[in-house]
């Protein structure tokens, strides 16, 4: 007891308070929800019924705390033997032969057929706290794990021995500062069946499993803990080849990075309808649509873009294969193969009903972890989560997308919407969560069906308004504008009918104005020529008055010239014909 | 420390081996509980080993003890174990199976049983 009260006023502060002393347990959320471990040097029990993991969750407590914080630890089994329990853990990799060999974990089993033990008289439980002594010393440990010593008490009948012996062993245990951990069954109306809480108080874990719409589910809850602060609420956790996981609501703080780094969507014409520059990096987008609607293609087109910059993009079906996908793809010009060859695309399918949703979110967070993908697309998310309940759907989606921002991913999430609900009100509840929303829909019209796209929303841009068209073509995805007239939108040969209308409305308009341009000139042509001929009948008219004029003068000359004659030829009487000459030279005016 | 008839102390009919920790009362009064019990009981035909598991921790794994004391019949098998300070006699008879045994080894230890009887 003098160690023990050293220990405690060593660690009390001069304000009179002993901060609680954590160990890690290097498993995956637990320190999490445990802020920061369980309580170093004290013990904490592990509850739950068969199946529920307990024993898996401290011997990972124990294998990480000899891996990764190199306190070795003791492993005093009394159900299993430690070749089957070396087994069983092998599935997820941890080898505990190894551990032993390099004295990190010492392995100890107790096992006592009760049918050969006759009682009598008064007896301690001593070589128990020899063997964990032996053991603790053999490897320095620092961590002990009891599994299940409530096995002890189907051996022994004299219970108020045992009860005493063990509230002697959990004071010994922590006088010597070992942090134990130990497991027990859970018990009708207590948290354990022989109520060992009552002895170990510090911390009580209790594991749970259900089975809820066929999928097993398994939860995990700080039940007590004493003097720290702990999440209260149940975890999920699962228990896979890497060990256990659980995962909290993470970051339930709104801290991402943002970018203002834009990404294409591999679409041009869907990059012109946002500023002409796309998504923003990290950003989660929501492509919701009915079936048919294109929303495969237009991720596949986002996937291949992202490929072609040389960014790693995942790639996670739920709906096809891989194979089926990459063929489909090829038709209308994406091929995604290549991408795969070179590891840029990481394209995994499964099924979604094959695990729960907590699985579903764990594989996602592992292939993100190991390829460190650029671009996340999945298809679809809507398949994930159904059957679950809008609470559950919305935790998950959350904490995905909350995922996925952190580590600064860009991501589509692909919605599949029912025909005849309304587009806009997604089931998964998820519409705020997603930053942009991209809607695609189909027109029925003319005994046609023709895709439409528009932008619901993009968070931080001034994005379009316009409804486009959505047309896969042999050479990918392409938008045209929607043609919009007094029906609605006009789609399809619609449109093109439309469109062809209206080439042919201009190009009359372009003849009926050539002919008229034609009329005029021709009738300026006419014109013209009148003007002409005119022309030539006044030159010809003057010519005719010159020739009168010109005649009339040569006529008075002639008859000058025959009077001058004549006057002469009589040389007579000149000098009357000579008045009479000046006479009529007088007369004249 | 070894318990040995005079007659026969290579070839005991009960071998008999008894886990303590350290000099305890509990074990002190095992060690002497037993010793009368052989004594009185079972004539010359038996042997006792007394293990101090404080001395040799190890041996705790390997015998697979837990409780102190414990008293673990070795011979004839099977195996079979008494746990406690053997303050009852009558248990740590039947514990020990010595009715039986004697049974069956009628015809090899009667003076012995003859004197069992005497005692009750």
């Amino acid at each position: 007891m003098a160690t023990k009260s050293n220990r405690a006023s060593a660690r009390t502060r001069p304000n009179g308070v002993a901060p609680i002393e954590k160990a890690l347990t290097g498993i995956r959320g637990l320190d999490d929800i445990s802020a920061g471990g369980l309580p170093k040097g004290r013990t904490t029990i592990f509850c739950g019924g068969p199946g529920s993991g307990k024993t898996m969750l401290g011997i990972e407590f124990l294998v990480r705390g000899a891996t990764d914080f190199n306190e070795p630890g003791v492993l005093l089994a009394f159900e299993e033997s430690p070749e089957e329990i070396t087994r069983n853990v092998a599935s997820l990799r941890f080898d505990l032969n190894e551990l032993a060999a390099k004295k990190k974990l010492y392995l100890d089993y107790i096992s006592i057929d009760p049918g050969q033990i006759q009682e009598t008289g008064d007896y301690d439980l001593d070589v128990l706290f020899i063997r964990i002594q032996h053991a603790v010393e053999a490897v320095h440990a620092k961590r002990v794990m009891l599994d299940t010593i409530e096995a002890l008490f189907s051996n022994f009948s004299n219970q108020r021995i045992l009860r005493a012996e063990l509230r002697r062993l959990f004071a010994w245990l922590k006088q010597r500062g070992l942090t134990t951990v130990i497991t027990a069954e859970r018990g009708e109306g207590t948290l354990t069946r022989e109520g060992l809480e009552e002895y170990v108080s510090d911390c009580v874990i209790l594991l749970d499993h259900r089975v809820k719409d066929q999928i097993f589910v398994r939860h995990m809850r700080i039940v007590k803990y004493r003097g720290t602060q702990h999440g209260m609420d149940e975890y999920p956790f699962l228990i896979d080849e890497n060990g256990m996981s659980i995962l909290p609501v993470s970051a339930l703080q709104l801290r991402h990075k943002v970018s203002q780094e834009r990404v294409t969507t591999g679409v041009p014409a869907l990059d012109e309808m946002m500023e002409g520059q796309g998504f923003f990096r990290g950003s989660s987008v929501l492509v919701s649509g009915a079936a048919g609607t294109g929303k495969t293609t237009l991720a596949s087109a986002f996937a291949d873009a992202t490929c072609r910059r040389g960014e790693r993009c995942l790639f996670i079906g739920f709906e096809e294969s891989p194979a089926q996908v990459a063929r489909n793809l090829r038709s209308v010009g994406i091929d995604l193969n290549h991408w795969v060859e070179k590891e840029l695309l990481i394209h995994d399918a499964w099924r979604p009903t094959q695990f729960g949703l907590e699985m579903h979110l764990l594989r996602i967070h592992k292939l993100v972890e190991k390829w460190k993908p650029q671009a996340v697309v999945i298809d679809p998310i809507s398949n994930l989560l159904t059957g679950t309940s809008q609470l559950e759907a919305r935790s998950v989606m959350m904490r995905l997308v909350d995922f996925l921002k952190t580590a600064g991913i860009t991501a589509i999430l692909v919605d599949l919407t029912g025909r005849d609900t309304d587009l806009e009100s997604t089931k998964l509840g998820v519409s705020s969560l997603a930053d942009t929303w991209i809607l695609l829909r189909d027109v029925e019209m003319n005994g046609e069906r023709n895709r439409c796209i528009y932008v619901l929303k993009s968070r931080g841009m001034a994005h379009s308004n316009q409804v486009r068209e959505f047309l896969i073509t042999k050479r990918g995805v392409d938008l045209v504008p929607a043609y919009i007239g007094l029906e609605g939108v006009l789609t399809g040969s619609a449109r093109i009918a439309q469109q062809a209308k209206e080439l042919a409305d201009a190009k009359q308009k372009e003849q009926e104005v050539q002919l008229k341009r034609l009329q005029a000139n021709r009738k300026v042509l006419a014109l013209e020529a009148q003007i002409a001929a005119l022309q030539a009948e006044a030159a010809a008219q003057a010519e005719l008055s010159e020739q009168i004029a010109r005649q009339d003068s040569e006529r008075a000359e002639q008859a000058q010239m025959d009077r001058e004659e004549m006057l002469e030829s009589r040389n007579a009487g000149r000098s009357r014909q000579r008045a009479g000459l000046i006479s009529l030279r007088k007369a004249k005016p | 420390m070894r318990k040995a008839t005079d007659r026969e102390p290579s070839k005991p009919d009960i071998l008999s081996r008894l886990y303590v920790a350290g000099q305890t009362p509990k074990s002190l009064a095992a060690i002497s509980n037993l010793k009368k019990i052989c004594s009185e009981h079972l004539g010359g035909r038996y042997k006792i080993e007394v293990v101090d598991l404080l001395k040799n921790p190890a041996l705790a794994k390997d015998h697979q003890i837990l409780a102190i004391p414990t008293l673990v019949r070795q011979v004839p098998v099977p195996l079979r174990k008494i746990i406690g300070d053997l303050s009852n006699t009558e248990q740590v008879l039947v514990g020990l199976d010595v009715r039986s045994f004697e049974g069956t080894n009628r015809g090899a230890g009667k003076t012995s049983v003859g004197a069992t009887r005497a005692n009750r």
